[in-house]
């Protein structure tokens, strides 16, 4: 096969997808180098899912004008690749009458950066639309277009877009080195080695790494893990809005807000780490989420929990995305520094490095291009007729695999044989929600592991959670022999 | 589509259920809806004997016991659809989907709830560490290893000491795994005694009590836990910590009825038991709608299940044929010092089939105690025994004629010697 491409972007995550998917509306070969198994495995899995208004970053810096364009882009992106997206608006709250000024400057930031509708509620005004909120509440900056969004399926969705029309993806591809060859890159790999005229670098908490093997103008990143605790969907409704406390310098602070899919969502902390691909969730993260979540919202029943977990944030000294052609290495493009609003911002960020990139390479716009997607069928989100027409033709469809969140087995069959499918365990829940309930997948991974087995022709032995040397079980009994 | 009862779910709880309801009135139209590809539930995987001791005189694996009744079913043509799954719950109807029928409503004279329980996860235990393959529920590990015929790992910690944990401990062992240690956060174990003689003692399986997993660590696969001592208050204690090499990690650390539809029905549910609040028949705060096994209290012996369901079955075709509820005054059960709930909670003396077994679970371990029953305050059964732990659900038995005097609140409660 020919390993030379017009653009290799390294990382599957948010960034490199939305990336993928603008480059793929010009005329060029395009390669995403994956080192994990899926899509969505680094930073992209684990944070809040929020869709931020824009208040939050310093005018006229890219978080700033990334996060409003973003935002901007969203509603129409979700319509696109058919993935939800609620605007339930968010809150900030001041629970202390010495911190009003601080709402106040938020505001401003807010007005400047362009942010529409914001609006500065009293007490009174903020219980009436979110009457489990504190007593304490002083007053708040209300946001009515922040929202709500998986971030897996809009990174999946992206990335299933970008292949459809004709880019290419390579998982379990680590990148070792970069090096400008003429007027071309090589990327080795510890599988292959590619060359292109342009990388963009989108390596989350290791796009320092990239970038300073190829630029003599060095960067840091810190990975700053955010734990979070998920509760069961039964508390729907108990906040209805993103709620934030007043910012720090660490970040946002630990929110409570409702999940697109109705779960209630609590955290994160902001802990620098040494070890950029582990993130342990600890016991003192959990103690702090649960800390900071009563201090904004009361009674808060912390008590059904489903599950904890924790991300990495790839915080970069200068607290500044780095969207650029590195200095002094023609045709390198990095996204460095990519932490909240990135969620929000990576529609906007893939538009802009695309341009960037097309405008070096002399790229020109391909006269067809699809950027409709289909998600997975869900056969309890389509009304009773529609149904009942599918159960009819595809029986599987009828048949509930994860009892939780009622998934069958046609969309775990549709997760695993779609273009990008899922190889694991982990990438079928991020694809169905299978297993994401409140029995953690403990009556469905059998079964999904059964399916994946099935469809792939692999033995049960070698399905794994997530890919690597994540095997579930290690081989038959000994009297099955 | 149309049935007499509905039975919402076809393990044990189910199964017994029907069977008595038929036997109750063999002109009814009983459906089971049962979301498995078989009926038996929970049975099926539990391939050890200890079954049925109470219920046929004698010692049966737990898919011997289940098709006991299977048989049954089938001599008294009782309907049953399988890999159907109930999204709703009335009192005069139910919603399942399946690949058949697709979505389907049967309209109804009585449900009988019997969804059976599911184990509480990893995640709702705040257990710190990494995530990776290896860390399963105790009756997750049960079904891969007995039903699948897949093995979960070499070497084993078991976080909690509820029964299928130790069951699982021994299991485990004989398919020539290295159980390394069972962690119990309490000072006392939550499983039977028979089964840690039998299933950690007779191994050599250390069991220690007052002790937790603080985290666990590996990437891909586990490979070790921190174990560490905890004090009064669950906390673990600084400088116990011990490491632990294991590629698995099993969670036995309790059962939760699965009261999702229960809840949305409007049934009431008692915090102590997260099951729906009975009366001696079985029956919910909704008329008409009936709960019994694990969905409304988490047993230890199945034998205890099928009893409990049989008469939830027979009071619910006796519902249908009476169309509705007899009258009459109600007893209310209440549970005192040191006990967490009783089954049922209210008796009508019109509607007793003969004498009054109410089961109950102790809040901690008692030795040399009292169990007391007091009718409206009044001594009535004073009875030693030498422990009563949570681990084993209690009962007590009352004549139906001491009841004919009808006090009208009947207190159990445990008094320490």
């Amino acid at each position: 096969m020919d390993n030379s491409f017009d653009v290799i972007i390294i990382g599957a995550g948010v960034t490199g997808c939305a990336a993928a998917r603008e480059l793929s509306r010009y005329n060029c070969s395009v390669l995403v180098i994956e080192k994990d198994e899926d899509i969505c495995c680094g930073t992209s899995k684990a944070n809040s899912g929020i869709v931020h208004a824009g208040y939050d970053a310093k005018p006229g810096t890219l978080k700033a004008k990334m996060n409003i364009r973003g935002n901007e882009m969203m509603t129409s992106l979700c319509e696109d690749l058919d993935i939800p997206f609620k605007r339930i608006g968010s809150l900030v709250v001041c629970t202390d009458e010495a911190n009003r000024e601080g709402i106040d400057e938020l505001y401003e930031r807010g007005i400047t950066n362009g942010v529409p509708g914001l609006k500065i509620l009293g007490k009174d005004g903020v219980k009436k639309i979110e009457p489990n909120i504190s007593d304490d509440v002083v007053c708040a900056l209300y946001a009515p277009t922040a929202g709500v969004i998986c971030p897996f399926r809009l990174n999946i969705a992206m990335g299933e877009c970008a292949e459809q029309n004709g880019v290419i993806f390579k998982f379990d591809t680590k990148v070792n080195d970069i090096r400008r060859t003429g007027d071309l890159w090589t990327v080795v790999t510890d599988k292959d080695t590619y060359s292109a005229r342009a990388v963009l670098n989108a390596a989350g908490c290791h796009a320092d790494e990239l970038h300073n093997l190829v630029s003599d103008r060095k960067y840091h990143i810190t990975a700053r893990r955010g734990d979070y605790m998920l509760l069961d969907r039964s508390l729907d409704g108990f906040v209805e809005h993103i709620i934030f406390p007043q910012p720090t310098k660490m970040g946002k602070g630990i929110l409570v807000t409702p999940t697109v899919h109705g779960n209630t969502l609590v955290g994160p902390t902001a802990i620098d780490t040494d070890d950029k691909d582990e993130a342990p969730v600890t016991s003192e993260g959990l103690s702090k989420v649960q800390e900071g979540a009563v201090k904004n919202v009361k009674g808060l029943p912390l008590k059904q929990v489903i599950t904890g977990f924790s991300g990495l944030r790839a915080h970069e000294d200068g607290g500044e995305f780095i969207l650029e052609e590195a200095e002094g290495c023609p045709g390198f493009f990095d996204c460095v520094g990519i932490e909240s609003p990135g969620l929000t911002a990576c529609p906007a960020i893939g538009e802009y490095m695309a341009s960037l990139i097309s405008a070096k390479l002399g790229l020109t716009k391909k006269d067809t291009w699809n950027g409709i997607c289909r998600d997975v069928i869900k056969p309890f989100e389509l009304p009773a007729e529609d149904r009942a027409a599918l159960i009819s033709e595809h029986p599987e469809y009828g048949r509930i695999i994860c009892r939780c969140e009622t998934i069958t087995e046609g969309e775990i069959i549709d997760s695993i044989r779609r273009p990008l499918g899922a190889k694991s365990l982990d990438g079928v829940k991020r694809r169905t929600r299978a297993g994401m309930g409140r029995c953690q997948g403990g009556f469905c991974s059998p079964r999904v592991m059964e399916i994946l087995s099935r469809e792939t022709g692999l033995p049960l032995d070698s399905i794994t959670k997530s890919g690597g040397d994540s095997q579930i079980v290690i081989g038959r009994t000994k009297d099955e022999g | 589509m149309k049935a007499d009862i509905v039975i919402v779910g076809g393990g044990p709880a189910g199964l017994a259920a029907a069977i008595a309801a038929a036997k109750e009135d063999n002109t009814l139209d009983i459906l089971i809806l049962e979301r498995d590809h078989e009926l038996g539930g929970i049975l099926n995987q539990c391939i050890h004997n200890g079954f049925g001791l109470h219920t046929f005189n004698e010692e049966l694996t737990g898919p011997e016991y289940a098709a006991r009744f299977e048989s049954q079913l089938d001599e008294l043509g009782i309907r049953y659809m399988l890999d159907t799954m109930v999204l709703d719950v009335s009192s005069n109807s139910v919603t399942a989907v399946n690949s058949k029928e697709g979505v389907f409503t049967v309209e109804c004279g009585a449900v009988v709830l019997c969804m059976g329980c599911r184990e509480r996860p990893r995640g709702a235990l705040n257990i710190p560490g990494l995530r990776p393959a290896g860390v399963f529920t105790a009756g997750t590990a049960q079904r891969l290893v007995n039903i699948e015929g897949y093995m979960p790992g070499k070497e084993v910690v078991i976080l909690g000491s509820g029964d299928i944990g130790l069951i699982m401990a021994r299991r485990m062992t004989l398919e020539g795994a290295k159980v390394k240690a069972v962690c119990e956060l309490m000072p006392y174990s939550g499983g039977l005694k028979r089964n840690i003689v039998q299933c950690l003692d007779d191994f050599d399986i250390p069991l220690l009590l007052s002790h937790t997993v603080i985290d666990i660590k590996g990437k891909e696969r586990v490979t070790s836990v921190v174990i560490a001592e905890v004090d009064e208050r669950a906390k673990p204690i600084p400088g116990t910590e011990q490491e632990i090499s294991c590629d698995t990690l099993l969670l036995s650390c309790g059962l939760i009825p699965e009261n999702e539809l229960s809840r949305e029905a409007g049934v009431e549910i008692n915090p102590a038991t997260n099951g729906p609040v009975v009366n001696e028949s079985f029956e919910t705060s909704i008329p008409g709608v009936f709960a019994c096994g694990n969905v409304l209290h988490v047993h230890d012996l199945v034998d205890y299940v099928s009893e409990e369901s049989g008469r939830a079955g027979r009071s619910a075709a006796r519902y249908v044929k009476n169309k509705g509820n007899g009258s009459g005054p109600v007893i209310k059960v209440k549970n005192g010092a040191g006990v967490r709930y009783t089954v049922p909670s209210s008796v009508r003396t019109s509607e007793l089939e003969g004498d009054l077994i109410i089961r109950f679970r102790s809040g901690g371990v008692y030795r040399d105690s009292y169990i007391d029953v007091l009718f409206d305050g009044v001594s009535k059964i004073h009875r030693r025994k030498p422990i009563i732990t949570p681990g084993e659900m209690e009962q007590v038995i009352l004549k139906n004629e001491d009841l004919e005097q009808a006090p009208s609140e009947i207190l159990i409660r445990i008094t320490e010697n």
